[in-house]
């Protein structure tokens, strides 16, 4: 590798340079928005009426931010974002072990067939069952209610992660789980002390998605979760979008808030998201 | 009755996991998609009870100028979601991973690669809240053109019927593109790195081992990122909910977001249904497809 990394350094030259520039300035233009927003948010009004919007903040001041913070109660909204997102994650992934595990290690009868279920409810439009849903979740008291919303969103994503589980199991050792039916192990003793242990790698990865998935969901939230104390985070915020248009800055700050706490679970969880974009799409 | 059974060790004892994941999906998925289905063939305000009148609402769909601007303007998305993202993430994957790679090393391309995604996991709310702020008439893209003394190329981004769809189609690019990127950089890795070296032995230029090498390696990857966006560009609704709520007119209008209208602002449940329904069809046809396409492949 070191001779390798020499004679690849060696061949390094003004036009490789010039690649790498002509690179990061375009990544650099991606992130542009996101800076625009970071400077504007730390504005006064006055500051920003009067240099505009592309220019350094004459001093930082935190007050736009903590405004926007108390009038979207910007508190309550995390507390609902992280409360619905957990529980989706705990939901759809025991949902798809279960499921993954009668299709793809317990090989039940007409397991195709099932398969062919899941896999055609995880494409098939949210747009295609708002409506009966409100309907229903109405009738069932189930609206505006973070209870229903939790399960209805985990439940969505358990069809993702059943396909993807159980093309994972399918290649399981069987040799592992006949030598534990011999020992007299259940069913249960199974699931639980061999194959759950195992799969933790897929497992983690299948949060953190679904952990994202969930804290970026749009049409069910708006629909289901109205009232302010049940919003989550993106739709908490974009209702600024209609209210606050004549205040910039308040805007700039809105949009600050939604950003960070993704940016900083993706810093986080890098790794893991991008494996698991790679599993989702390729298995 | 066919009499094919599993032995039954394997077989018994498991389809009891199966049970609360496949009813819960039954009970939530799969009644209200039958209802909508049925709304679709009534009318109704979504109170007292909907009137049957059989396919009605799909001979309106056929005539209602609102319909065909959606799906005019879903071409667009697909273009902006699938295609351009697609070739783009394409020639940016293998100048990251075949070129910047070898010369500069691995670290580069992480870095390169996080940046160029990040757009992908920011909430759709969000994004539209940022975007809509810096194309606003006063925004800081039309300062930005005004201070490049390029004042002329200013416009009303989200605002102009003729330019909204070409705004929008940049903005959907823009969150895209990041998949596709690190599908195909993965997808790269396994790659065998004497397959490049030979091919540049060879004398072949980087233009040709990218369209000799990378493009047919990446074939599997770029047949699921056009499929899985297909199918996200046919049921695209934040992007256009936030950006510009399917205006000006319906410059903009997409049919999940006209169905939306017709269920929760002009309480015509039955008609939105049929919209709904026809883009599900569409979905589970272009998913089918692909479906059968991929299982014919692996045997």
């Amino acid at each position: 590798m070191s001779t390798r990394a020499k004679a690849t350094a060696s061949r390094r030259g003004p036009g490789s340079y010039a690649v790498v520039a002509a690179v990061t300035v375009l990544t650099l233009a991606f992130l542009a928005p996101f800076l625009v927003i970071l400077l504007n948010s730390f504005k006064t009004s006055a500051d920003y009426r009067a240099h505009g919007s592309l220019s350094w903040p004459a001093s930082w001041n935190w007050d736009v931010l903590g405004d926007v913070w108390q009038r979207v109660d910007f508190t309550q909204k995390l507390v609902n974002s992280v409360e619905t997102s957990l529980g989706v994650v705990l939901i759809a992934v025991v949902l798809a072990l279960f499921n993954a595990y009668a299709l793809g290690i317990g090989r039940v009868r007409w397991r195709t067939a099932f398969l062919v279920f899941f896999l055609g409810v995880n494409v098939v439009p949210q747009e295609g069952l708002v409506y009966p849903i409100y309907y229903l979740f109405k009738e069932l008291g189930l609206y505006d209610g973070k209870l229903g919303y939790t399960i209805l969103v985990g439940i969505t994503y358990s069809a993702f992660g059943t396909y993807l589980l159980s093309s994972v199991f399918s290649g399981f050792p069987r040799e592992l789980i006949e030598a534990a039916s011999m020992d007299g192990a259940g069913r249960w003793t199974i699931l639980w002390r061999i194959v759950l242990p195992m799969s933790w790698p897929t497992l983690s990865v299948m949060c953190v998605l679904f952990f994202v998935w969930s804290w970026n969901e749009f049409l069910y939230p708006l629909v289901l979760l109205i009232s302010n104390e049940n919003q989550t985070v993106p739709l908490g915020l974009s209702v600024m979008q209609g209210q606050y248009t004549s205040d910039p800055t308040a805007l700039s700050a809105a949009a600050l808030l939604g950003v960070i706490p993704m940016i900083v679970f993706f810093i986080l969880f890098q790794r893991s998201l991008t494996r698991g974009v790679t599993a989702g799409a390729v298995k | 009755m066919k009499t094919i059974h599993q032995p039954p060790a394997r077989g018994r004892g498991y389809a009891v996991f199966l049970l609360p994941g496949l009813l819960l999906s039954l009970l939530f998925l799969a009644v209200p998609l039958v209802m909508t289905f049925f709304y679709s063939l009534t009318q109704w305000q979504g109170i007292g009870s909907p009137l049957f009148i059989g396919p009605d609402n799909y001979t309106r769909l056929l005539g209602d100028a609102d319909f065909w601007a959606s799906f005019r303007n879903i071409a667009f998305v697909i273009l902006g979601m699938a295609v351009v993202p697609t070739l783009l993430g394409l020639f940016l994957a293998a100048l990251l991973f075949d070129y910047i790679g070898k010369k500069h090393g691995d670290g580069v391309v992480a870095l390169l690669r996080s940046g160029l995604y990040l757009p992908q996991v920011i909430p759709v709310a969000v994004t539209g809240l940022m975007w809509g702020w810096i194309l606003a008439p006063e925004g800081a893209l039309n300062s930005l053109l005004d201070k490049a003394g390029l004042k002329s190329l200013a416009h009303n981004w989200l605002g102009d019927p003729d330019l909204a769809l070409w705004t929008v189609l940049g903005v959907l690019v823009w969150i895209q593109l990041g998949y596709p990127l690190v599908l195909f950089i993965s997808g790269l890795q396994r790659i065998d790195p004497e397959l490049y070296e030979a091919a540049s032995l060879d004398g072949a230029s980087w233009w040709k081992r990218f369209t000799r090498v990378t493009v047919p390696i990446l074939r599997p990857e770029v047949y699921v990122v056009l499929v899985t966006t297909t199918i996200a560009g046919l049921k695209v609704f934040a992007q256009i909910f936030v950006l510009t709520g399917g205006g000006p007119g319906n410059s903009t209008l997409v049919p999940a977001y006209f169905a939306y209208q017709n269920f929760f602002e002009r309480a015509d449940v039955g008609y939105g249904s049929a919209i709904s329904s026809t883009i599900t069809l569409l979905v589970l046809l272009v998913a089918g497809s692909f479906l059968t396409r991929q299982a014919r492949e692996e045997i």
